[in-house]
């Protein structure tokens, strides 16, 4: 499908996603956190899922409020442990949910191999460590590498400032994070867009994710929230 | 493996000590660090304590600071309506942008980690070995959850690697140590321990002391051990 489809509701936007689904979930703390489609995911109902995601959740609203439904079988992240991340603290201590922990940037990077169509590849992250054990390790040029797989989803859900009808998108300052990669990673992208500006009007130069990653995208309303630390 | 001071190894400088002090505040070792970080420098600032740098970096340096969230040439923290949701550092506290600013993805964030172009990152530190093994991620405790999060990106990734934390513990343990007893980070990344009582180069065969504050050299080395 050339064309995004657009969407008026967050609820028809994500309609669809099945139990068990791997969900890629964009956001950095909450700064690109695709709130109102996690939102209408709760509503829906869906169950056993796999979220990939940098954190776990902060307070009780987004990705905290969906593993607050115990819905989540699974979480793959980076860094689960914050002042406020206590519904997951919470949910792990009882052993209610699963946590594989994986280095920020090769999270990152085995979302883009996904999307970019590499099988699988070798980074020199995690090497001598505890994230190391039981995996392959190659020496290249004398230096150690460890063997990273893909990371695909079968639903990415992200935020981004501004959407074009074609599905072309732009981000705002540090949101931008996890949204572009997970955009290509997932073999549904779900955009939710502070604006869906006319045909035309993006400049080309400055699309940040080429409409071909995203399938599906619906405005809403400019969430204001707290953020932690501000002063 | 053993702990010299300058002059045992003959660089031509002597191991400066500042015994009519005491140890350095936190905001006086960052002060220390800043001065150390080359003028028009890539530095990534690890989450707590190293933040503290950026306050002693002049602006006439042009260190340019990289945040792994997906930022160049962040500013300082943004106070009262300056404060943006969708503009933060790596521990994810509202910052400001700087002219020349530039945002990129996650995977491009890293891309520059790993791919050599990042000259220095400060980071901090439960534990660092002799050979600059570094422990910063995990205590290691059974109910502890573990959280990595950019830190063995960062430690593998930056072309050098600072330590800045306190050189002992609240029981008077040094954290600079022959064997790093908490789960690691990293395998010998660090270069330079900037701590409270001195500084130190961890170089494939020994550790230097640098520089040391309210503390003598040969009582640093019986604390320090091995």
């Amino acid at each position: 499908m050339s064309k995004a489809q657009v969407f008026e509701s967050c609820d028809a936007a994500i309609e669809g996603i099945e139990d068990g689904s791997t969900i890629l979930v964009g956001g950095f703390g909450l700064a690109g956190m695709p709130f109102d489609l996690i939102d209408a995911l709760i509503r829906q109902g869906t169950n056993d899922l796999t979220i990939v995601s940098n954190n776990a959740g902060n307070s009780e609203v987004g990705l905290a409020a969906l593993l607050k439904t115990g819905r989540v079988r699974k979480v793959v992240c980076s860094f689960p442990r914050q002042p406020d991340s206590y519904i997951f603290d919470d949910l792990y201590r009882s052993g209610e949910i699963e946590l594989e922990l994986v280095p920020q940037g090769n999270l990152a990077e085995r979302m883009r191999a996904a999307g970019a169509g590499i099988g699988a590849f070798y980074c020199p992250t995690a090497v001598g460590t505890p994230l190391a054990e039981g995996r392959e390790v190659r020496t290249i040029e004398g230096r150690d590498y460890l063997l990273e797989y893909p990371i695909r989803g079968d639903y990415a859900l992200i935020s981004a400032h501004k959407a074009d009808p074609m599905g072309n998108l732009v981000y705002r300052k540090t949101a931008r994070n996890f949204g572009p990669v997970m955009a290509t990673a997932a073999a549904t992208t779900i955009a939710q867009v502070s604006e869906v500006v006319p045909l035309g009007s993006l400049d080309a130069e400055a699309v940040v994710t080429p409409s071909i990653y995203v399938d599906r995208i619906v405005p809403v309303d400019t969430r204001r929230y707290t953020v932690q630390g501000a002063r | 493996m053993t702990i010299r001071s300058i002059d045992e190894a003959s660089i031509g400088t002597a191991t400066v000590e500042h015994l009519d002090r005491g140890a350095l505040s936190t905001s006086e070792l960052a002060a220390v660090i800043a001065r150390d970080i080359p003028d028009g420098s890539f530095v990534n600032l690890g989450i707590g304590q190293p933040t503290r740098v950026a306050d002693y970096l002049s602006s006439e340096a042009g260190v340019v600071l990289h945040t792994e969230n997906g930022m160049l040439n962040m500013g300082p923290a943004a106070q009262g309506l300056d404060v943006d949701p969708d503009l933060t550092n790596a521990g994810k506290v509202p910052v400001t942008e700087l002219p020349g600013a530039a945002y990129f993805d996650q995977a491009d964030s890293f891309a520059m980690m790993r791919g050599g172009h990042l000259d220095v990152c400060v980071l901090g530190a439960f534990q660092v070995s002799f050979s600059g093994d570094l422990a910063n991620w995990h205590t290691g405790q059974l109910e502890a959850i573990p959280a990595v999060g950019g830190a063995m990106d960062l430690a593998m990734g930056s072309k050098v690697v600072f330590v800045m934390m306190s050189l002992f513990t609240k029981t008077g343990a040094s954290k600079l140590v022959p064997t790093v007893t908490y789960p690691l980070t990293g395998v010998s990344c660090v270069s330079r321990v900037y701590s409270d009582y001195a500084t130190f180069d961890l170089t494939a065969d020994d550790v230097v002391i640098r520089e040391t504050w309210g503390i003598s050299v040969s009582a640093l080395r019986k604390r320090i051990g091995p």
